[in-house]
């Protein structure tokens, strides 16, 4: 079995423990998924606590190998020593993962990515493998994939010698797909964030879906949807990864349409999924053109290196990242493939935060993260101008932050405002700044998190219902906590220094390489203005719903009250986070300029992003620039200011009102233009309309008629005739063979034997003198008959 | 040696044992009339065995004495339900088997 394992030089392997057993963090979920789906009825919370304590131990594994993984990039000077050793049946290949030395200005190489893997399954086994393995190393490979896999080995074998180079040239001897664990920068800050925001939800679910028909059932799919996106976080080969996502959609439409009973509920799941599935052909497509263009292999890293040396064609890369990029627009919501998500609302509460913050929607960003090479390359990002990923992103940021306006449900403003913010990612990593994409995967998942947390909150208080207009209004004093973490959640997400969305957006704009003395990978000058705009919107949709949520009057018809402490508690560590989580990558010259030691700036970056290893395009950095943080953030604060006058004034008119009406002349109402945007806003851009009614109505017509003629005049045609005819042959089966053969033969053998009874009948008289006269005479015919003829 | 005489004896006795098992209607007679078919049968075989200077004649011979004193009490315990049920050792009464 080809297990391969990883060392790293000296002080690594005493560490290496937490990168080889990796595995362990998503097998823990899917363990508890089964045991939950089997057991939990019968378990005194019925399934609940075997979820936490999985995804819990899963949360402090994770946690331990982030340490590992900080420590060892601490360490520094031993990763350039460090590289991954393949031991298989004593045959030892070093692949050099970390060859090349370090380009880039924080120094040696760091971050090489480390995959443990065992193989999955192969048609037929590396022809090398053969010759050097031992014998009973072989058959018990080969038994395991495949039947009659040994003989063909065996027979290889003996010619080996001779052909050694046809046997590696063929098919059958590479086709091995190995299963694996890839454990670097990033996928280690993604099994942070998955299992820090699942834990918290699957405490704060315990009281959000208590009493619920299906609670065991909805902590079954919380814990297998988490292990998916574990799994595809930690995929070492395309396979596995499309596998992974395929699973995280598979979850996604089990919990959004958690309360199926209602129609709109199931429709939503369904769109969900639907959606996803015009995206999965693009991962199919592209990752097949993926494999055979790095001379079929699913293997990530293998795949990045060549992308990275040049051993992969631009336009082939292109192509597949093109593709690739339909997959991420699904499963990310990116612009046009956005509108299953608002829709994803349908689900409980904290499986949209889990949605939104930590799995399904950042699977699309992370794929882009973890092909980056071929992203990179293949979109020419270093000295671009534009390209699909960020001009998508941008029309993501900027639809999706409009769209967030004309919301009454608070959970589609967040909705909304989610897909405003993927976009923000999309557009990151489209200009090149992998690490400002990254870290605001990372920062968005808490901010947003809490934020949806909060919602939930919101409505467990009043009466289970979103809409802000309708029951919501002055809940500040009522909800304290709710209402504080939420404000600070809004921050974040506006971005106003210093909490965490802050640096995360910051960093976006100043990599897009448009402000003076940034200097990033190219001059993306649409994209930048995409972000800027966002980043006003971004601040001045969240003022609009914390009015309406918050401020004014209450609207609702219930006493709205502050949720138990399980569900406040993860809201105010979310908080927290959100608070905190900017300062892991503080730019450089902030650091020094307030007297910071050295070692906090771009951290998360040291952490997160490999440099100078042959997996990994060689990426240029911006600048940060202290003037577009500032300019940024008068942006977003003008802008909330804006919103927050409107509504003081709408307040001082009526204070029960949610918007301006004919009679209090809004703007809507005086500017035609703007009545008109109102309205293509509200209709979502049409796009709804575009799939469910031209798109689908269009197509559903000429092809149900089509298919109906087909059924009619071909099927019905060809079972109308099998069915005439079996009649007719039936007919003709019943009438000659069974009536006149089969039944003659038995009537006429039952005749016959009735008639020689009837003859035979007269000499059975029971006289037993008679029957002895008939043995006598008999005897005696017999003996007149010997004695004549004998 | 005279076996014709022997031979005589012993067909004259058969004859005499079909008769009566043919016509009495009598169950014991019917046996006793058995019993002549069975003697002139061991006549012959002890007949013969004499004419061939064999034993095995007057072995076969008390063979078949067993196994008429053997049917002769199954047959007499046959009569005796027979009597028991219907009160007449008549067999012409006896035709049950009548198809």
């Amino acid at each position: 079995m080809g297990i391969v394992f990883v060392l790293a030089a000296e002080e690594a392997v005493a560490n290496s423990w937490f990168y080889e057993n990796a595995w362990l963090i998503p097998a823990l979920p899917a363990a508890s998924f089964v045991l939950i789906l089997f057991f939990g009825k019968r378990l005194p919370f019925k399934g609940a606590e075997l979820g936490i304590a999985a995804v819990g131990t899963a949360f402090v594994l994770a946690v331990l190998t982030t340490f590992t993984w900080i420590g060892d990039i601490q360490a520094g000077g031993e990763s350039e020593e460090e590289h991954s050793l393949i031991v298989d049946g004593g045959e030892t290949v070093a692949v050099a993962l970390t060859a090349e030395e370090g380009e880039e200005g924080h120094g040696a190489t760091r971050g090489a990515p480390i995959v443990t893997e065992v193989e999955w399954f192969g048609i037929g086994t590396d022809a090398n493998r053969v010759t050097l393995g031992s014998e009973a190393n072989v058959s018990e490979g080969a038994a395991a994939t495949e039947d009659h896999g040994e003989e063909a080995v065996a027979a290889e074998d003996d010619h080996s010698e001779d052909d050694e180079a046809h046997a590696t040239e063929s098919l059958a001897s590479k086709f091995s797909v190995p299963i694996g664990t890839i454990v670097d920068g990033q996928s280690v800050m993604l099994l942070f964030v998955v299992t820090f925001i699942s834990f918290l939800v699957h405490v704060y679910s315990t009281e959000y879906v208590k009493g619920d028909r299906r609670f065991t059932h909805y902590f079954a799919f919380l814990s297998l949807f988490t292990a998916a996106m574990l799994f595809m976080v930690l995929s070492s080969s395309t396979l596995q990864l499309i596998v992974g996502w395929e699973l995280v959609g598979v979850c996604s439409f089990v919990l959004i349409g958690h309360w199926w009973e209602e129609k709109p509920n199931s429709d939503a799941a369904l769109k969900a999924f639907f959606t996803n599935r015009v995206g999965d052909v693009g991962i199919l497509v592209g990752m097949s053109i993926l494999y055979f263009a790095a001379d079929r292999s699913f293997s990530i890293t293998t795949i990045n290196e060549m992308a990275v040396s040049g051993a992969i064609e631009q336009r082939t890369l292109l192509i597949a990242g093109l593709c690739l990029m339909a997959a991420v627009m699904s499963k990310s919501g990116q612009f046009i493939l956005h509108t299953w998500l608002p829709d994803a609302m349908a689900g409980p509460t904290p499986v949209s935060a889990l949605i939104h913050a930590a799995t399904m929607v950042v699977a699309g960003v992370y794929l882009i993260g973890r092909m980056y090479a071929v992203f990179f390359v293949g979109f020419g990002m270093d000295g671009g101008t534009l390209n699909a990923m960020a001009f998508i992103g941008g029309l993501t940021t900027v639809g999706g932050g409009l769209l967030a306006f004309v919301q009454n449900d608070i959970k589609k403003v967040l909705a909304y405002s989610t897909v405003s913010q993927l976009g923000y990612m999309v557009l990151a990593l489209g200009v090149g700044a992998y690490t400002a994409g990254m870290f605001h995967l990372f920062t968005h998942a808490f901010f947003k998190a809490c934020l949806f947390l909060g919602a939930g909150s919101l409505s467990h208080a009043c009466h289970h219902s979103f809409d802000m207009k309708a029951e919501m209004g002055g809940l500040r004093k009522k909800m304290p906590i709710t209402f504080a973490t939420f404000v600070i959640g809004s921050l974040a997400l506006a971005g106003i220094p210093p909490l965490a969305g802050f640096w995360s957006k910051d960093e976006i704009l100043a990599g897009a390489g448009v402000w003076p003395g940034t200097d990033g990978n190219g001059t993306f000058t649409i994209p930048f203005i995409f972000g800027v705009i966002t980043a006003a919107l971004t601040a001045a949709y969240m003022t609009r719903t914390i009015w309406l949520v918050f401020f004014g009057e209450y609207r609702g018809h219930s006493h709205p009250h502050e949720s138990p402490p399980v569900m406040s508690i993860p809201l105010v560590v979310l908080a927290f986070m959100a608070v905190t989580v900017g300062f892991l990558n503080m730019p450089g010259p902030f650091v020094s300029s307030i007297g910071l030691p050295e070692g906090w700036a771009h951290r998360f970056e040291d952490w997160v992003e490999p440099a100078g290893i042959s997996t990994f395009p060689g990426i240029a950095h911006a600048n940060p620039s202290l003037t577009l943080a500032i300019f940024a953030t008068l942006c977003a604060v003008g802008a909330a200011t804006l919103v927050w006058l409107y509504y003081r004034r709408l307040y001082a008119l009526d204070p029960k009102a949610t918007e301006y009406s004919a009679d209090t002349n809004g703007l809507a109402s005086r500017i035609a233009p703007l009545a008109v945007g109102h309205t293509i806003l509200e209709k979502k851009y049409y796009l709804d309309h575009l799939y469910t009614d031209i798109i689908a109505g269009g197509a559903k017509g000429p092809v149900a008629r089509a298919v109906n003629w087909s059924d009619q005049n071909i099927l019905d045609g060809v079972v109308d005739t099998v069915g005439k005819t079996a009649v007719v042959v039936g007919r003709f089966v019943y009438r000659f063979i069974d009536q006149g053969a089969i039944d003659g033969t038995v009537n006429n053998s039952g005749r016959t034997a009735d008639s020689i009874g009837q003859i035979l009948r007269g000499i059975q008289t029971g006289q037993v003198r008679q029957y002895a006269t008939l043995l006598f005479g008999a005897a005696a015919g017999l003996v007149g008959v010997f004695i004549l003829f004998v | 040696m005279f076996l014709n005489q022997f031979l005589f004896l012993a067909a004259i006795l058969f004859c005499i044992g079909i008769y009566g098992v043919l016509t009495r209607k009598n169950g014991v007679l019917v046996l006793m009339s058995i019993e002549l078919i069975l003697n002139s049968v061991n006549i012959n075989l002890v007949a013969f065995g004499a004419y061939h200077q064999h034993i095995a004649g007057q072995v076969f011979a008390l063979f078949v004495i067993a196994v008429a004193a053997a049917e002769v009490g199954v047959g007499l315990a046959i009569v005796l339900l027979i009597y028991r049920n219907r009160r007449s050792i008549n067999v012409a009464e006896a035709n049950l088997l009548k198809g």
